[in-house]
């Protein structure tokens, strides 16, 4: 590892970040949920995991009815997908506060604290339950979503945005049948890596072979003679296809990691614009700041204590939605990967202040960032796996120093 | 000298009568292990007693936990934790012990050979390091309340998992072992993540009884000891409980220590009746099992813990082999019918009534698990999958209908006491309600314990800046 700041370093970043967002998402229906009723919603990060699942299984039906390949899915296919999972995780947290949550809404804290972890065992042990007969017959649209992992479509194309194309042509026939004959002289860079996309003309229209140039020789190449020696396979089939010579950079940045974060910081705008600048906005707030008086003040209390709920779990959904399209293998419902991940959420929302919003975000920033920083630099000295620890270490601590979390403010509690 | 000092004093039993009473709690003990082992087990025939001992294990867990939870209002959901650690702990000793020849091979006709020896070293030494993990997750306990606590059990729980498996492969051979030298201990090898395996099978059903027997008289000793009285106390209420001088610091820990140390014995075991100990029987999901039974039982309540250990061990084997319930419906029903008819305490249309509700407790019970049985094989799918689900709904349930559990804070032996009590109140004072005892709206539906305040010092009561 040389400098700080080399291509580990952006590696790491950007990752954080991008998880980071999801966290924040996630986190921000915890605080929310905890802002106006002073506790846990347990059952949080099962909406998330609904969300997931949800988004996975409107894609394959979507694909399946409308006859789409699975490789490129058309840019309005992700829009429809999201809005789906946050209608189904929406009517979810709404039935959920609706008949589990409201009758014990002057109950002491603890059952509802238990009536929460039964949600939340509920909903992650009934959605793997094997799919309902009269749902699994036709085969696209499972529900339950069944004990199996899956993968998701991919709904984004693996783009890398900052590679640049150094080179294009043709691939050589005859003799030099299959090699890449450049049209101009280019250096190879040390630490690049290099990619040959190759177009051939198919019935259903164009397909781009990827091929990655496995360490060709550093220094200036110049035009006509072979960038490798080896020929690409099979060489009888690439002769005279046009191809371009891609320069990827040491630190890449996805459309995948850019789409992520993008949604999440319209969401994030959007729902601080909500909560601070709407009447419904101001509803809410003076509901976290007493039941009893905001319902004298005339606002709805009911509503607004669903409409937290619906909202969180629209943030939710929207994380579930876009967690596998950054990492497409879906576990079962009811896997530890996906109680750590609202686990963490969670986490981040009590470290940044829970029941702040801003908390919330910068919270779920930093426990990604911890979480890939220790994972990434610590590995070698501590050893690797051990990013969970990491991150409960920083709850025990933040909770031991500073109760209120980051930006919380402490209470006192009257006698 | 302070114990000798204690026995001498005034107002104390003496001498005599202490060896009395520590000799009855013994013959306690060991005379369930006894009765398990030569009447129960070979009544039972071999998979029932399989169950049985499973059972025993999960019901050592489960009352343990509720001194955390039931006695002291704490709320921990990282209790499967301590039971791995102490697993992991015991699984190791004798497996080690063996594979250094340190005691003979296993025999399957004694119960107190060499090999058992160590095995109870081991659980011994078990349950000390779950005690120490319980004395470190009982400080954080000070300065959190409710749902931050919970959090942090859970963490713990997590953090034991990935522990866990960090630590190296087990050695299987040996020759191997033997010529370990000391660094090579370090870290432990108990498996990674691949878990511990090959455990020699010391769980019989003496011991696993004779340790829940332990655990079972202890927790009810101190239910009853100065210990447990600050226990209830920070329960209620826990500025009240250190207005009137409990050390809430001690007692909290004590209570983790207690549970834990409790947790990790019932843990060795589990590793000799399983063979096998896995990073994940650490998870939250073990951890939740126990607090459904602990909710489901009653918190704080020993008899309603065991009894909802033992009910749904029975409920999982049901779900296994769904039978016909209405036999046990009926046998239910005359039970009831007998305990209404010889009750002299409400005159006979309180008498009627109580007969009614239990006839309709009854008859919905079993409508809904013939119900379910005739559900599964129109569907053609197995009850055993969606046991969980079962469970979750059956907490909510209980969360919405019944929130202080099938026993609240009392024990099975003490109810009728209550009932009489109340007999005697309501005869005192006519114009209260004389409705009939079995009323669930006459206990007082309060919470499942006093927990008010919640979080202390953290939290946005002063709404969103």
């Amino acid at each position: 590892m040389g400098t700080l700041f080399d291509a580990t370093f952006f590696d790491t970043m950007i990752a954080s970040v991008a998880v980071g967002s999801l966290y924040a998402l996630i986190a921000l229906g915890y605080t929310m949920v905890y802002g106006i009723l002073k506790f846990i919603n347990f059952a949080h990060s099962d909406v998330f995991v609904l969300g997931a699942w949800t988004a996975f299984t409107t894609t394959t039906a979507l694909i399946a009815w409308t006859g789409l390949s699975a490789a490129g899915a058309p840019w309005w296919l992700g829009p429809i997908v999201l809005g789906v999972a946050m209608v189904v995780c929406g009517v979810t947290a709404f039935c959920i506060e609706r008949f589990a949550y409201r009758p014990l809404r002057k109950a002491p804290r603890l059952n509802v604290l238990i009536t929460a972890i039964g949600v939340s065992l509920l909903l992650q042990n009934f959605n793997q339950l094997p799919p309902a007969p009269g749902l699994a017959r036709t085969a696209t649209v499972s529900f339950p979503f069944g004990p199996t992992p899956k993968t998701m479509p991919e709904l984004l194309p693996d783009v890398i945005l900052n590679e640049s194309i150094i080179a294009t042509g043709t691939l050589g026939g005859g003799e030099r049948r299959g090699q890449v004959l450049l049209d101009r002289a280019v250096t190879v860079l040390p630490g690049r890596t290099y990619r040959l996309d190759v177009t051939r003309q198919t019935e259903a229209g164009p397909v781009v072979a990827r091929f990655n140039l496995n360490n060709p020789p550093v220094g200036e190449v110049q035009a006509g003679t072979p960038l490798v020696t080896q020929p690409l396979r099979p060489p009888a089939e690439m002769q005279g296809l046009a191809y371009v010579l891609v320069q990827v950079p040491a630190v890449t940045i996805r459309l995948v990691d850019v789409a992520i974060v993008g949604t999440a910081a319209v969401l994030m705008v959007g729902l601080l614009w909500l909560v601070f600048r709407t009447r419904l906005g101001a509803a809410m707030r003076a509901v976290s700041f007493s039941i009893e008086n905001a319902a004298l003040m005339g606002v709805n209390v009911n509503f607004v204590i669903s409409f937290t709920f619906v909202l969180g779990a629209c943030l939710a959904a929207a994380a579930g939605f876009l967690y596998p399209i950054k990492y497409p293998s879906l576990q079962q419902p009811a896997s530890d990967v996906w109680v750590l991940l609202g686990l963490k959420a969670f986490v981040a929302a009590v470290v940044g202040g829970i029941g702040n919003i801003r908390g919330a975000v910068l919270g779920g920033f930093l426990i990604a960032f911890i979480e890939f920083f220790g994972e990434t630099y610590l590995s070698a000295t501590i050893g690797s796996g051990l990013q969970d620890i990491y991150v409960f270490t920083t709850l025990i601590l933040v909770l031991l120093l500073r109760p209120a979390g980051l930006l919380g403010t402490p209470v006192r509690e009257k006698v | 000298m302070s114990a000798i000092h204690e026995l001498t004093q005034k107002n104390r039993p003496g001498v005599g009568l202490t060896v009395a009473h520590t000799a009855a709690l013994v013959g306690l003990v060991l005379g369930t292990g006894a009765v398990m082992q030569w009447v129960v087990g070979p009544a039972a025939g071999i998979y029932p007693a399989t169950i049985l001992r499973q059972i025993g294990i999960v019901a050592i867990a489960a009352v343990s936990l509720n001194i955390v939870n039931g006695y002291t209002g704490q709320f921990s959901i990282g209790h499967a934790g301590f039971v791995a650690i102490g697993a992991y702990a015991g699984g190791a000793v004798s497996f080690y012990a063996n594979s250094l020849g340190w005691v003979g091979a296993y025999d399957p006709a004694g119960l107190l050979t060499p090999g058992h020896a160590v095995m109870l070293a081991g659980a011994a030494i078990g349950a000390g390091a779950a005690g120490a993990a319980g004395y470190m997750v009982g400080l954080p306990s000070l300065r959190l309340r409710g749902d931050y606590l919970a959090i942090v059990t859970l963490g713990f729980g997590e953090i034991v998992r990935v522990l866990f498996q960090q630590t190296q492969s087990q050695v299987f051979d040996p020759q191997a072992a033997r010529a370990l030298p000391i660094s090579g201990w370090w870290p432990p090898p108990l498996g990674g993540a691949q878990g511990f395996s090959s455990v020699i099978p010391y769980g019989e059903l003496f011991w696993i009884y004779a340790a829940l027997a332990l655990t079972v008289v202890w927790c009810y000793r101190l239910k009853f000891s100065s210990s447990g009285r600050a226990f209830l106390s920070i329960r209620e209420d826990e500025i009240a409980a250190r207005a009137m001088g409990v050390n809430l610091t001690r007692y909290k820990v004590r209570a983790f220590v207690l549970a834990a140390a409790l947790a990790g014995l019932g843990g060795a075991f589990y590793a000799h009746l399983n063979l096998a100990v896995q990073p994940k029987d650490a998870g939250f999901q073990k951890s939740f099992e126990l607090i459904i039974i602990v909710v489901l039982g009653g918190l704080g309540s020993i008899s309603g813990v065991l009894l909802a250990a033992f009910g749904l061990g029975g409920l999982t084997e049901w779900l296994r082999q769904p039978t016909s319930v209405w036999p046990a419906a009926l046998v239910a029903l005359a039970l009831v019918g007998v305990v209404q008819a010889v009750r002299r305490d409400i005159d006979s249309r309180a008498r009627g009534r109580a007969m009614g509700r239990a006839l309709l407790v009854i008859g919905v019970l079993t409508g809904l698990f013939e119900g379910l049985r005739a559900f599964a094989a129109w569907q053609g799918f197995k009850l055993d999958d969606i046991r969980i689900v079962l469970y979750a709904l059956a907490l909510i349930s209980v969360m919405l209908l019944r929130p202080q559990g099938l026993l609240g804070t009392s024990e099975l032996w003490l109810v009728p006491g209550q009932l009489m009590r109340r007999k005697a109140k309501a005869a005192a004072a006519p114009s209260l309600r004389t409705a009939g005892p079995a009323d669930p709206a006459a206990a007082p539906a309060t919470g499942v314990g006093g927990m008010g305040g919640g979080v202390t010092e953290a939290g946005g009561d002063e709404g969103w800046p």
